[in-house]
């Protein structure tokens, strides 16, 4: 009796999990029908990324995807409370920071991610750059990255000014003036920047359209390009490290869940920067008191700020700062079209000129930035 | 052109040439001079400097002489009167400082009267007796390196007053002559309106000449004492003249201000100068047990408890917005609730206790709400702490148990493929 019994529990056990399956097939029938996406999930299961020595540093593109997510959503959540507009850009970031429930830890997110996602690209460009992963056929994917750089400095510039605060307001003044000290077209984009002569409320709308209109457009096309390329064309093996020394990991899951787990480990980190150092709201703007002194803009464009403070009057009858915005320009250039003058690198060699110039740049970079905190009243 | 405006014309030249000629006259007094010793040397190493020589005055335009001439004997002709004596300094100063006419062409805006001033002075009284030493123009502006008053380094500018007027007054031996304490610049050092003065740098702040005039110095007698103090504090001043004090004092002769606060030695007003306190001033006039001394006593406790409470929950607010925590309502509250605590404590001056007692009650009010607000600050400060040790607890769990699974997966990828 209790054998047959046993036999009908297992039996209706059975019946249970084959019509579950039935009907997890008949829902994938359904959607591969009308989406066709098997070639895709076929890619995704055939996938692979190299292991090997320098592998950690591959990394560090996914924590820029991911921090680039959280700047989106915490954005977004921003906006139902800020308001563009002189008279109340500041006290509603003051309502979003004392009255919003949780509008400290979203924007304190917000701010704190911004600022290590710039520090995130930066190491994620140099460690691309020194590993030589631009060369063939990965030109593309190198230009590419190289506009988002460009388009989150941009974000970081035009997101410092919406609070209007008293340092964003005059670093806002001073990185402008910079921008009108470009040779000839300088004045034109440093008014149409603004949009007007000085800093103003027309700036203020101005960068809040670049900031979550423009500037998010264009990253969905670059950093769209950027992701299909790497996809496309894997992630790259470093020169000299030869395929038998390394291991092809499974994209799916293995990959992908160490990257989450980097994930889940920044979003800790941020949650304890946002507690312990919540980004302070300032003093509200006011465009007739004196600059502040010490001022000084965002800390990743605080080498070129000091290279320009530094650079002498005049140069061989040039203008010192115009010359080097001449020569910033031209390096950035030179920066962003590696893949095609490194010849050496394309043929798969290692080279070490170009090393030796992304550790100069790196160097300059690096004690340049630590200068303008050190000696704050150069 | 019409002859009118040539006539303009040359009439513009004439003044152009005559201000070329000005700007051109020799000055053969500090050409020798400065080749001379170190006494007859300094006056001219000085000059330059003074406000005088700027405005183009010639050593002549004090000294008599022609300053145009090389020659000595030329130089020094009949009109040549050397070093002025300290009895013609006084008139020697106002034959151009009391000219309105002339004194136009430099300074509009300064007034002529200060001979006139000085003559008022105890100084100028002493001196007009016949008394030497009492002060005299050059003793406060120096003689050849005299600077106008604004400039810092002039001796009448504000925060070099009390030493030039110590240079006198606080010398022992010459105030004891005429009977005066010396104590007065070293009392003034240690005061509230030094500390504005010296620390705060403050140039509004009151030195000694704000108090007992400038050219006119003469102490305020014991009924102006409080006209004196009206004019930077005309609040207390005003509140006090209402009260009742107003006519007892002035019935029994006490200066007003000055007989709680005392003078040059102004300390900074405290509760504990109100009835029971430490520096009880009341006591000078009123019984312990008194009715008055009844009434006054709780305000000061109560004002005591306020200030207390003011200072704490400012430090609170400090504390908690160093942790994060918005805090900017809770400040603009609290800085309400100082207005009135301030307010009740200035009506202490007007003796108005009904006035006084619904300030502090509003200010006590003010400051419930602020301490609530406070309370609910920590309490965020301590709800964000709490959430964050659970959700990084929770993060690092989660990424460990990620890399785990990870690591599973793969030893048996391995085992299935050896």
């Amino acid at each position: 009796m209790a054998a047959s019994e046993n036999k009908i529990i297992k039996k209706g056990g059975q019946d249970k999990a084959k019509s579950k399956t039935e009907t997890w097939a008949k829902l994938r029938s359904y959607f591969e029908l009308r989406f066709q996406w098997q070639p895709i999930v076929d890619f995704a299961k055939k996938k692979t990324v190299p292991e090997h020595p320098y592998s950690f540093w591959t990394y560090f593109g996914g924590i820029c995807l991911f921090l680039f997510i959280i700047q989106v959503i915490t954005g977004l959540l921003l906006l139902l409370y800020y308001v563009p507009a002189v008279d109340k850009a500041h006290e509603s970031i003051v309502a979003i920071m004392g009255q919003v429930r949780f509008g400290w830890l979203i924007r304190s997110v917000h701010s704190w991610s911004a600022n290590i996602l710039i520090g995130a690209i930066f190491i994620h460009m140099f460690s691309t750059f020194l590993l030589k992963a631009y060369r063939p056929p990965r030109e593309i994917t190198w230009i590419s990255g190289f506009f988002l750089l460009l388009i989150f400095l941009a974000f970081g510039f035009s997101g410092y000014l919406l609070p209007w605060n008293e340092l964003s307001f005059f670093a806002t003044r001073v990185g402008t003036d910079i921008i009108g000290q470009i040779p000839i077209i300088g004045q034109s984009l440093k008014f149409f920047v603004l949009g007007g002569p000085e800093v103003s409320g027309s700036t203020l709308s101005r960068f809040y359209w670049f900031h979550i209109a423009i500037l998010p457009l264009l990253t969905l096309f670059f950093l769209g390009v950027h992701l299909y390329l790497i996809q496309v064309q894997g992630i790259s093996r470093p020169i000299g490290i030869k395929p038998e020394r390394t291991e092809e990991v499974p994209f799916f899951p293995d990959f992908i869940l160490r990257d989450a787990a980097i994930w889940f480990t920044v979003l800790a980190i941020i949650g304890v920067l946002c507690v312990f150092f919540p980004w302070e709201v300032g003093e509200k703007a006011d465009p007739f008191a004196p600059t502040p002194i010490g001022i000084r803009p965002e800390w990743y464009f605080t080498f070129m700020f000091t290279t320009l403070k530094l650079v002498p009057a005049h140069i061989l009858s040039l203008e010192g700062e115009k010359l080097a915005l001449l020569v910033f320009a031209l390096g950035g250039l030179l920066w962003m079209l590696v893949p095609f003058w490194d010849k050496r690198a394309q043929r798969d060699e290692k080279n070490p000129l170009t090393t030796a110039v992304g550790v100069v740049v790196l160097v300059y970079i690096f004690s340049l930035t630590l200068i303008t905190y050190l000696f704050p009243r150069l | 052109m019409k002859k009118q405006n040539w006539l303009l014309f040359a009439f513009g030249l004439f003044i152009v040439w005559g201000l070329g000629l000005a700007a051109d006259k020799k000055n053969t007094c500090l050409e020798c001079h400065l080749q001379l010793e170190d006494k007859l040397a300094l006056p001219a190493r000085s000059f330059p400097q003074d406000i005088h020589a700027n405005y183009g005055l010639l050593c002549s335009d004090c000294h008599g002489g022609n300053a145009e001439k090389e020659d000595i004997e030329e130089a020094k002709d009949k009109t040549f009167r050397g070093t002025p004596s300290r009895q013609n300094i006084p008139k020697l100063c106002a034959s151009c400082h009391s000219n309105a006419t002339y004194m136009r062409n430099f300074n509009p805006r300064l007034r002529v009267d200060q001979l006139e001033l000085y003559l008022t002075s105890k100084h100028g009284q002493a001196f007009e007796k016949g008394d030497l030493k009492p002060a005299i123009c050059t003793d406060c502006h120096g003689v050849h390196g005299i600077q106008a008053a604004n400039m810092p380094q002039s001796k009448t500018f504000a925060w070099n007053i009390a030493q030039t007027c110590g240079r006198c007054h606080s010398d022992t031996s010459l105030m004891k002559s005429y009977n005066l304490p010396a104590n007065q610049e070293e009392d003034y050092r240690t005061s509230v309106h030094a500390q504005a003065l010296y620390e705060k740098k403050d140039l509004s702040a009151p030195t000694c000449n704000d108090c007992h005039g400038n050219h006119g110095a003469s102490p305020p007698e014991v009924t102006s004492v409080a006209n004196v103090c009206r004019q930077c504090h005309p609040s207390p001043s005003q509140l006090f003249v209402r009260s009742a004090h107003k006519a007892v004092f002035d019935e029994a002769g006490i200066s007003e201000c000055e007989a709680c606060h005392g003078h040059h030695r102004i300390v900074k007003p405290t509760d504990e100068m109100l009835p029971g306190g430490k520096l009880d001033t009341c006591v000078q006039c009123h019984e312990a047990n008194s009715k008055a001394f009844q009434q006054g006593a709780p305000l000061r406790q109560e004002l005591q408890r306020l200030a207390t409470e003011l200072e704490s929950l400012d430090s609170r607010l400090d504390a908690v917005a160093k942790k994060g925590v918005e805090v900017s309502e809770a400040r603009f509250q609290l800085q309400e609730a100082r207005t009135p605590f301030f307010e009740a404590r200035n009506l202490v001056h007007g003796l108005s206790f009904s006035e006084m007692e619904s300030r502090l009650k509003d200010s006590s009010d003010r400051l419930s709400r602020v301490r609530a607000m406070a309370e609910a600050a920590e309490k965020e400060s301590q709800f964000r702490k709490t959430g964050l040790i659970i959700a990084t607890a929770f993060l690092f769990l989660l990424a460990l148990g990620i890399l785990l699974k990870a690591r599973q997966l793969r030893q048996r990828r391995l085992k299935t493929y050896l």
